[in-house]
């Protein structure tokens, strides 16, 4: 159990955590979000005790880590994989790591073995590709056996069998009652490895909750839907039924419309009413990498400025339609911000979207808007 | 301190070659430019000038080499403990075990042990050469004050890894320490040490001030302590090093 409380570093002016609190329960593989530059690596290694808090603190245990006694048999750290002797062979180093808290000789071995190292173990580390640095980082987490264990960005660098290892590991270690902490940048990745999501950004936590519910939170969803080619003026009519009956539209460039807040057997219905035939009607929705981007798009720290070569041409936008009242739908206003808006922390689930959030629900199935599924 | 830290910083030394080559580096340079310079001295004895001739100390020529033979000494100092900066292990080292203090102590222990080792085999392998080159003009081991000189610049010889183990503790970087210790106990200390006025300074820095335990003739150059104290000075010097080592890698992040 990792527990922080009002956790906070600052480096100067910049304040790289900003008074968090969150708690990583054994049992489950909790993935720590953030874009680059979001203080990921800053609260792990205030975890570690490497850097210390302005204020606030964190525990393990109930102990700063600086006091667990014989740290290496509770917590076990990949920090950063680059982080070894590079003149130094894989065995040799993980043995200088076991021999400080008293760790046999033969758990080295086992590591080794355990992370498929044990053919280049004899090698120096600078020769290591950066997937061989991971797997030794991650070996040397393993040494102590320890209940707790913290992995900063161990995807890095692995090649996909990698990859499903590391997932693997992680989840055999949260089902062994570890505590398992493990950050990324990747919402894909861990949307497949965790259990429980912390995300932040610029410091702050932005979401604590479970991967399901976040899923069920952030990802809306909308309608695709599409008017015969010759039937313009029913693409019109279409439109301002839409509109009428609650939706938001949206044009898209090959001239379909995007709707939001209707559900699709509405939309259908409002089709048939309307006389239109259609080519097109499909749910569509935003995936959960798409969602994590929505959520942490204001907190990034690192945004690029455009390319100036985008002038050279003229992508087509999404266009607000041509019987919509221009300033009537402001996609850029509070309501495409309440598209995918999170809860804040420990909210009870409210969705703001009428469209169901799973393909399931479209076939007319009633869907409880409190339900987090 | 703790023999399981003790062990895994043995661990660490024994298996990078910078400890190797900087070690054996420090004993070849001293050994051999003594050696060098004994033979120099000795073909040309005669031709030196009355005074230089009665002051003439055979012990302390063994050991001339030593000037350049130290960088070897500050090099595997510096390297010990930048290598851990540079290469980011300290914090796979400090995430295994928190308690500071006894991680930089132990690392210390082992590594002025080790230094310990070669600076005594390094001063008695060029006390025997050199005597063995000076021929008529040497000194036996057995003649009084001969041994404390020559443990004395084994002696020397750690506490030189000691402080420079301190001082990049301290800096933290491998470039700014050695751009800072090399270029002084090479030539700072040394220059500041020929002119009379300049050497009220310089004769309480730590090599200037250690260095006087190989004398065991009076030479031409008063100091205002003997060789024991002498070598305290330098052990001063070396003892604020460390400390201040300590308090900065307590008191920063890693």
């Amino acid at each position: 159990m990792i527990e922080a409380v009002g956790l906070t570093k600052r480096f100067g002016a910049k304040t790289a955590v900003d008074q968090l609190s969150f708690q990583v329960r054994p049992g489950h593989v909790t993935g720590f979000l953030g874009p680059n530059g979001s203080g990921k690596s800053t609260t792990m290694r205030m975890i570690l005790g490497l850097d210390r808090p302005t204020s606030g603190h964190v525990t393990i245990n109930g102990r700063p880590f600086r006091e667990l006694p014989n740290a290496q048999r509770h917590v076990g750290a990949l920090l950063d994989a680059k982080a070894v002797h590079g003149g130094r062979r894989a065995r040799t180093h993980l043995l200088a790591l076991a021999q400080l808290s008293g760790i046999p000789e033969k758990r080295v071995d086992e590591v080794l073995g355990v992370v498929g190292l044990q053919d280049v173990a004899r090698q120096r580390t600078k020769a290591f590709s950066l997937g061989m640095g991971q797997r030794l980082g991650i070996a040397a987490a393993l040494l102590g056996d320890p209940q707790v264990l913290l992995f900063d960005e161990p995807v890095n660098g692995l090649d996909p069998e990698g990859i499903l290892w590391v997932r693997n590991l992680m989840r055999q270690l949260a089902a062994e009652g570890r505590t398992v902490f493990v950050s990324s940048h990747l919402m894909s990745e861990m949307a497949l490895t965790a259990d429980h999501l912390i995300v932040i950004g610029r410091g702050r936590l932005l979401a604590d909750m479970g991967v399901q519910e976040f899923i069920a939170h952030n990802s809306a969803g909308f309608a695709r839907v599409r008017v015969a080619d010759s039937d313009r003026l029913g693409a019109q009519a279409l439109g301002e039924a839409l509109v009428k009956a609650g939706g938001q539209v949206l044009k898209e460039p090959d001239g379909a419309l995007r709707v939001t807040g209707l559900t699709l057997p509405h939309v259908s219905d409002l089709a048939h009413e309307a006389g239109v035939r259609l080519w097109e009607l499909s749910p569509h929705r935003a995936s959960l990498e798409e969602a994590y981007m929505r959520l942490t798009q204001s907190a990034v720290e690192y945004t690029s400025t455009e390319d100036p070569r985008a002038e050279l041409f003229e992508p087509e936008p999404l266009t607000v339609p041509a019987w919509e009242d221009e300033g009537a739908h402001q996609v850029s206003g509070p309501t495409a911000a309440a598209f995918y808006a999170p809860p804040p922390p420990g909210a009870a689930g409210a969705q703001p979207f009428l469209m169901p959030s799973r393909p399931g629900d479209l076939a007319g199935t009633a869907t409880d808007p409190e339900d987090p599924r | 301190m703790s023999t399981a830290v003790l062990k895994s910083e043995w661990t660490k030394i024994r298996t990078v070659a910078s400890t190797v080559w900087s070690l054996v580096s420090a004993l070849v340079a001293t050994v051999g430019i003594s050696a060098a310079l004994c033979w120099a001295i000795g073909a040309t004895f005669d031709d030196l000038p009355q005074e230089q001739q009665a002051t003439f100390d055979p012990t302390v020529m063994s050991f001339a080499g030593m000037t350049f033979g130290q960088l070897g000494m500050i090099v595997f100092g510096v390297l010990v403990v930048t290598s851990e900066y540079s290469s980011g292990m300290i914090r796979t080292s400090l995430a295994a075990v928190p308690r500071r203090g006894t991680l930089l102590l132990s690392k210390l222990a082992v590594a002025t042990a080790l230094a310990l080792v070669v600076g005594l085999l390094t001063s008695f392998l060029s006390f025997f050469l050199g005597q063995a080159i000076l021929g008529e003009h040497s000194i036996g081991i057995g003649e009084p004050n001969i041994l404390r000189a020559v443990v004395g610049a084994g002696l020397y010889m750690a506490l030189i890894a000691l402080f420079s183990m301190g001082f990049a503790t301290i800096l933290r970087s491998a470039v700014l320490s050695l751009g800072i210790l090399m270029p002084f106990f090479l030539m700072i200390s040394n220059i500041l040490s020929a002119f009379e006025t300049t050497r009220k300074v310089s004769q309480w820095f730590p090599d200037q001030a250690g260095s006087k335990i190989m004398q065991t003739v009076p030479g031409t150059v008063e100091t205002p302590y003997g060789p024991w104290t002498g070598l305290g000075i330098m052990v001063v010097w070396v003892l604020a090093a460390v400390l201040g080592g300590y308090l900065v890698l307590r008191k920063r992040d890693a």
